[in-house]
Parts: C-alpha cells; sequence; structure tokens
C-alpha cells in the first residue's frame, strides 16, 4: 500500500465523497446506466430516538408465572400479532422487538398517550371470518366489521343475516339513510337475497363466524382440489358447524375473508358448502406462510398473555431542545479538538484533523445506511469515538516523532511509527469492543434502547477510527510528504533543532 | 525521571479519594434511580416559570394516594428553573393523569405544564436489571482480564498484567460509585441505566489506557533485557506519557464541551464519565504498572517489617 499512496488515496477520497452525498441526502437513487433503471432507491434519513423527537416506549413482559418458559416462536408470534395492533392504531414508524426469554420492547414515536396505547396492545385479539361479497380484498387491508357491534350470538357465532355489503354504489348511499346495523328480524331469515345496505364511509363487512368457533387448525401438503402449495384444514366446533354450513352453501363462489384484529390475513373464495363441519382454506401458501397463517388461526389471542413492567413517555419539546444543544456541543468540541491537533502536531495534525473529517462522514453514513437509531447516549458514544480516533491517531504521531529522534529517515520513520503503533491500537481497541458487546447485550435483554444506542455507535465508531487512522492518516501524510521536502521545514512536525 | 519511585504516594492519593467514597457507599448508599428499584418518575416543566413547592407537590401526591396504590412521600427535585422531577412508587396511568390535572389546575398559573418525561419501571423487573448491571460489570472485567492474559502471553507473567489492569478497573469502579454516593447524597443525582452506561465506558476506557503503557513494556522487555523491570516499566510510563495526556486532553475537550453545553438529560452522564476518564487515566499511569513492579519485587514481604529494613525498596 505505501508503494502505491496514490490510487488508496483515490479510493479513499471516492468513499469520504460517496459518505458525504449519503450524509447530505433523504434519500439515494442510484440508477442503472443500461436501462436507466433505478437499481438503489432508498431513503435515508437519520432515524432520532425516542428521547430526542418524543414519544413513548413500553417494555412488555410475558404474564406467567416465573417458572414457565416462554420458546421463542410463541414470542415472534406475539410480536407480530402486537404489531398489527399497533399498526391498526395508525401510528407510523411503529417500532417493535422482541428481547427473549421473554420480553417485547414496542415504541411508538410522536405518542403521549400511554393509556390509549396500551389499552389497544393488551386488548385480546380477535379473529373473523368475514362476508366480502363478490369483491376481493387485498391481504393486509384493514376493514371494519360488525363483530361485536352486531347480534353476535352465543360462542362468538353471529347468527347468520342476509346482507352483502359488497361494493354498494355511492348514489345509494346518498339516498338511502337506513341504519347499516342488521335487525334482529333481518338476522331470522338466514339465506335470503343481500339487500340493498347502504355504505357509510368507511364500509362496515359482516362477520360469518367468530375464531371461536374453530376447533382445530393444520398444515397440510394440499392437493385436493389440485392446488400446487398449502392448504390449511381446520375443523368447526359442533355448534357452529350448521350455521357455517347453511351460509357457505348460499354464498359459493364469494369471497370468505379471514380477517385478524380487523385486518385481512387471507380472502379465500368458497368453493362448496361446507357442511360437515369440516374445511380448508388454499391460496398460494408456502409451507413458511402457511403456518404462520395457521397459528394466527390458532392463536386469534396472543399465545403468551402479556403485561406491561415499563413505560417512558418522552415530550417532544425535550427532545428538539436536547438536539440542539448536543449538536452544539458536538461541534464545539470537535473543533476544540481539531485546534488542538494543528497546534500541538502541526502538518501530521492538519492531516491528522483531515482524517478526522473523513472519520465524521463515513460513521453518520453507517448510522443512515445500517441504520441505526441515533439516541442522546447514541451521539455521546459517537463522540466519544472521536476521542477514540483522535487517541489512535496520536499514538502513531508520538511514535514518530520518537523514531525521527532516533534517527531515522522521515520515510522510515512513518511506517516504523504505524507498525510500532498498531499492536497498542489493536489491544485497545479490542478491549473497548469488548465492552461494547457486554453493554449491548445488557441493554438488548432490558429494552434499555439508550444504552443499547450507546454500545453501537461506540463500537461503530471504534471500527471506523481504526479505518481512518490505520489507512487514511498514513495515505494523506505519504502524499503529502511526496510535494514537501521535510528537512527544510522540521518545525512543521512540530519538532526543533534542538530535539533531534 | 524517576515515576516509579513514588509509588506508594501514587497509591496513597488513590486511596484518599476511594476511601471517603466507600464511607460514603456505606453510609448513605447508591441512589439507586427507579431503572433498579422501580417506580414512577414525572418529570413536568410549568411554562408559567414559577413551579410549586415541594410541600405543595407532596400534599398532592398524598391526596391522591390510595390504600392500593400509595405513592405519598415523592422525591422532588427541582429540574432547571421551571421544571420539577418527581419520583414516587408505581402508579397506573389513571392516577397520573390525576396528578398532572391537580398541578395544571392548582399551580399551572395559567399556562401550560408540559410532561417532559414519565417513566415506569415495576419492581421486580428494576430488581433484575440492578442484577445483570452488577453482572455486566464482572463479566465486562473478566472478559478483559482474559484478553489483556491472551494479549499480553508472550511477557513473562502475562497474568499479572490481567490483574493489574484489573486492580486498576477496580480503582476506577470504586471512584465512579463513591462520587455517585457522594453526588447523590448532596446533589440528589440518581444511579441509572445511563450512570450504568457511563461506569462501563469508563473501565473501557481504563483498560485502553493500561494496554498503552503495557505495550510499551512488552516491547521495551524485549529490548532492554539486562535492565531491571523497574527500570524498564518506569522507562515505559515516561515514554507514554506525552500520548497519555494529550488523549486525556482531546477526551476531556469533548466530554468538557458536552457537560457545558449539551443537553440537560446527559449531563449528569458526562460528568460521571468526565471523572471516570480522569480516574482511569491516573490509575492506568500511576496505578496498574506500578502495581506490576511491586509485584515484580514481591515487596508486601517488607510492608509489615521494622522500616530500617524496608528502606531499600523504598527509595
Amino acid at each position: 500500500m505505501t508503494r502505491r499512496p496514490y490510487l488508496t488515496l483515490v479510493i479513499i477520497l471516492l468513499l469520504v465523497a460517496f459518505a458525504a452525498w449519503v450524509d447530505l441526502s433523504q434519500q439515494i437513487i442510484l440508477s442503472n446506466p443500461f436501462n436507466g433503471k433505478a437499481l438503489v432507491d432508498k431513503n435515508v434519513p437519520i432515524q432520532l430516538g425516542l428521547d430526542l423527537r418524543g414519544g413513548l416506549q413500553v417494555l412488555l413482559e410475558a404474564d406467567l408465572p416465573v417458572t414457565a418458559t416462554v420458546s421463542s416462536n410463541d414470542l415472534s408470534t406475539t410480536q407480530q400479532i402486537l404489531m398489527n395492533r399497533a399498526n391498526a392504531l395508525g401510528v407510523s414508524e411503529v417500532v417493535m422487538q422482541s428481547a427473549p426469554p421473554n420480553r417485547i420492547v414496542a415504541q411508538f414515536p410522536g405518542l403521549t398517550n400511554s393509556d390509549q396505547v396500551v389499552a389497544a396492545l393488551q386488548e385480546t385479539g380477535v379473529l373473523e371470518f368475514v362476508d366480502l361479497g363478490n369483491t376481493p380484498l387485498p391481504e393486509g387491508t384493514v376493514i371494519q366489521t360488525d363483530y361485536r357491534s352486531a347480534a353476535a350470538g352465543p360462542n362468538g357465532i353471529v347468527t347468520l343475516t342476509p346482507t352483502s355489503v359488497a361494493s354498494p354504489t355511492p348514489t345509494s348511499a346518498a339516498t338511502d339513510t337506513a341504519t347499516p346495523a342488521p335487525t334482529a328480524s333481518a338476522a331470522a331469515t338466514p339465506g335470503a337475497t343481500p339487500a340493498a345496505t347502504p355504505a357509510p364511509a368507511p364500509t362496515i363487512y359482516h362477520t360469518v363466524m367468530a375464531g371461536t368457533s374453530l376447533a382445530t387448525v393444520e398444515v397440510a401438503a394440499g392437493s385436493t382440489v389440485g392446488s400446487t402449495g398449502y392448504v390449511i384444514n381446520f375443523t368447526l366446533k359442533p355448534d357452529a358447524t350448521t350455521a357455517f354450513g347453511d351460509y357457505t352453501g348460499s354464498h359459493i363462489g364469494q369471497t370468505l375473508a379471514i380477517v385478524l384484529d380487523k385486518k385481512i390475513i387471507s380472502a379465500p373464495t368458497i368453493n362448496a358448502k361446507i357442511d360437515k363441519g369440516q374445511g380448508y382454506i388454499e391460496g398460494n401458501f408456502t409451507s413458511d406462510s402457511a403456518n404462520a397463517l395457521a397459528i394466527q388461526l390458532r392463536y386469534g389471542s396472543l399465545p403468551i398473555p402479556v403485561k406491561v413492567v415499563e413505560s417512558e413517555t418522552v415530550g417532544a419539546t425535550l427532545g428538539a431542545d436536547s438536539i440542539h444543544r448536543s449538536l452544539f456541543a458536538g461541534i464545539i468540541g470537535l473543533l476544540a479538538v481539531v485546534l488542538f491537533m494543528l497546534l500541538y502536531y502541526r502538518l501530521p495534525g492538519f492531516i491528522a484533523d483531515l482524517a478526522l473529517i473523513s472519520y465524521a462522514c463515513i460513521s453518520l453514513m453507517l448510522f443512515k445506511l445500517i441504520p441505526v437509531v441515533l439516541s442522546l447516549p447514541g451521539i455521546a458514544g459517537f463522540i466519544l469515538g472521536i476521542g477514540m480516533a483522535v487517541d489512535a491517531n496520536i499514538l502513531i504521531f508520538e511514535r514518530l516523532k520518537e523514531e525521527i529522534r532516533a534517527g531515522r529517515t522521515l520515510r522510515q520513520a512513518i511506517d516504523l511509527g504505524w507498525s510500532r503503533a498498531w499492536p497498542s491500537i489493536r489491544d485497545a481497541n479490542i478491549s473497548t469492543l469488548i465492552t461494547c458487546f457486554i453493554l449491548f447485550i445488557f441493554g438488548n435483554t432490558f429494552g434499555a434502547s439508550m444504552v443499547k444506542g450507546f454500545s453501537i455507535t461506540l463500537a461503530l465508531g471504534v471500527i471506523v477510527s481504526l479505518f481512518t487512522s490505520i489507512i487514511v492518516t498514513r495515505t494523506y501524510l505519504h502524499v503529502v510528504l511526496d510535494s514537501i521536502k521535510f528537512t527544510e521545514h522540521p518545525r512543521w512536525f512540530g519538532i526543533t533543532e534542538g530535539s533531534r | 525521571m524517576n515515576l516509579i519511585k513514588y509509588r506508594y504516594l501514587y497509591f496513597a492519593i488513590s486511596l484518599l479519594v476511594i476511601i471517603p467514597g466507600v464511607f460514603a457507599l456505606i453510609f448513605w448508599g447508591l441512589p439507586l434511580g427507579i431503572d433498579f428499584t422501580g417506580g414512577s418518575l414525572l418529570e413536568v416543566q410549568f411554562k408559567s416559570g414559577t413551579p410549586p413547592t415541594i410541600a405543595q407537590v407532596t400534599s398532592i401526591y398524598s391526596n391522591l394516594s390510595t390504600s392500593t396504590m400509595d405513592i405519598s412521600n415523592p422525591e422532588i427535585q427541582p429540574l432547571g428553573t421551571d421544571g420539577l422531577s418527581i419520583r414516587s412508587r408505581e402508579m397506573n396511568d389513571a392516577t397520573k393523569t390525576k396528578v398532572v390535572t391537580a398541578l395544571q389546575t392548582q399551580y399551572g398559573g395559567g399556562q401550560a405544564v408540559v410532561i417532559q418525561d414519565f417513566n415506569q419501571v415495576t419492581a421486580s423487573v428494576g430488581a433484575e436489571v440492578a442484577r445483570a448491571a452488577a453482572l455486566a460489570v464482572v463479566m465486562a472485567s473478566f472478559a478483559i482480564l482474559i484478553y489483556i492474559w491472551y494479549a499480553f502471553r508472550k511477557v513473562n507473567h502475562p497474568f499479572r498484567f490481567g490483574v493489574a489492569a484489573i486492580i486498576a478497573t477496580i480503582h476506577d469502579t470504586l471512584v465512579v460509585l463513591g462520587m455517585g454516593a457522594i453526588l447523590g447524597h448532596f446533589l440528589g443525582w440518581q444511579v441509572d441505566s445511563l450512570f450504568l452506561t457511563a461506569l462501563l465506558t469508563v473501565i473501557g476506557f481504563s483498560v485502553h489506557d493500561d494496554i498503552v503503557v503495557f505495550d510499551r513494556i512488552r516491547e521495551n522487555s524485549n529490548i532492554y533485557r539486562r535492565v531491571d523491570f523497574e527500570t524498564v516499566v518506569n522507562h515505559s510510563i515516561v515514554q507514554t506519557m506525552d500520548r497519555s495526556i494529550n488523549t486525556q486532553l482531546t477526551v476531556m475537550i469533548t466530554l468538557l464541551a458536552l457537560a457545558l453545553f449539551g443537553g440537560d438529560t446527559i449531563h449528569h452522564f458526562v460528568v460521571i464519565l468526565l471523572i471516570g476518564v480522569f480516574s482511569g487515566t491516573y490509575s492506568s499511569i500511576f496505578n496498574a504498572s506500578p502495581i506490576l513492579v511491586v509485584w515484580e519485587n514481591k515487596e508486601w514481604r517488607n510492608w509489615f517489617r521494622r522500616k530500617d529494613e524496608s528502606v531499600t525498596t523504598l527509595s
């Protein structure tokens, strides 16, 4: 590398330029030169932690006896169901992470009403079979149903009503003012022709049956009706069998959506009357997706009950104030260090400052690309990382001076300085990485996102600082030395004639 | 320059700082925050600029206290000029809303009362976090001991290097914990997750510094094979002194900037770091390496002898 500093220099400069570009943009788009299509199209905002933008963090824990063990499968299923419910709240950028063995961290940026959120999360999950009429809706659509607001019979079976609210025209909604809730008399006449139902916006769909009516759910490699993938077999409890048979018999060819927590997870078509209390759901399932759906069918409610063990609400005003002040402090600190290096180490100091700017650009790029959520301790970790980067440079420069004093030529001194300083830089940084690793595990286990953020940014800082001090500073120094004669300017290195 | 000669003076200075801290720990205890004990922490800002007195807030809390949810006797600290930080036992959301409403109507002064932070931890989680925190510190120390033992395996007695680094680490941990107890007693500071982060960072930095000096000893031991160990260690400390001071300065500069201009939330964190980093540099120069010398000379054999016999080792 030392023989070809210019090639390395070009690579470094390209990297830093790329980093600066990512740092300054909100969105990065790289287009393929051959067909003009976008190769990379990614939003790269700086992700701010709750302490900086305000919001609510909740730590949930399995509400089971201490002796009970929670399988990681159950935990991830619970997390997924909770995520669905959280999304139903209409909050954007909800973050939910499982913290094994038995905890889940949920973050709601911008929310401060913890009562509302916690109530929504702890609600029991509701599985419904919903009549969509002739218009299948895509999976993932959130709909409204009449379950629990209409005539739900015992055991969760909704009495079959003759409604079919499939896409009524807007004009009929404008003229018809009848109440959308099915009346008791209508419910008593199953199989009647669909009535023109008003369409209050949003449409309320009818729930045929609730998940409590399911007895068993199993996944099978299906070929019953020529489908190539997997099917999910289910059986109904006896009291639901007749009602479901009547309903499916009169609605062949229509769509019956399976809805969990008001969100469509599958929308199969009724192929035949299901009167034996057994049925199957087919779709383009893979083994994994069929199993996932089966789990959701089985556990309409959460597989493990959860309780809130910790909650934190941060007001947005505190966050904004903290950002400005910490940024200001960071810039002051950085400038002071830059000045110190320049005054004490002169030319090498100047070069180290350039390397330091490269360090800052590259780190910020990594934070945006990975992405790392920046909290206040995270910023502190970043700034401490600057300290590490400077330390590596100081170690090398002190070594450099010693080697020059020992009578080496400058070029020899640079290479010797690096190779002799390397073991101490390596060992010292590895020990810091060990601490970061332990901090990360601690933070991860307890949902202490602040501790976790700190350990991630500090570890990244250590790794990037190793790169900048060993490769970037050395390359810059070699390139600069090619254009000046050291013997004429010893003072540029902070070496006076007397000390040589 | 013979620095190593005064090693017992350095140890004495360390003890001078550590002993008051240890007494503070014993008599006042560590002011554990709700992260470790469980409870709720409410931080409110009064836009009117005149927050209520401690007695007024205490009476609000006492009035809302019930037999099933006892939140009486909260601990109250001022937060800046217009805010309060109120710590109590756990409360539910409904009670929190009542507290804030009471503060608003009685002491809002016609202007908004803003919740800056509301943190709630159940006692069982708190206790578990405290245990894990202690475990994290112990694990970090142990992992570092193993690593140093490995990294210095080519030196004579690599185990001593690891132990010396751990003793220096214990030194810094005691300084930081002691300061935590003292600051907690006089200024009401709390030991929370951030404090733990600071402590572990200090340990990391301290070991970082130890290793830089140890690395020099490792290198010099190979060059000056005939020189006695004490001289080699002294030479190594002197050689790395410039670097130690300069690195110390740059870290202190950045931390000082954060302490002076950074946000309130990290103020305590940064101050603890400042103390700890200073202690870390001190212990790496004046404790870790001198301990190696003490061990090499097996000086403890002379500690309890009559003075005239021990003169030779002390000079």
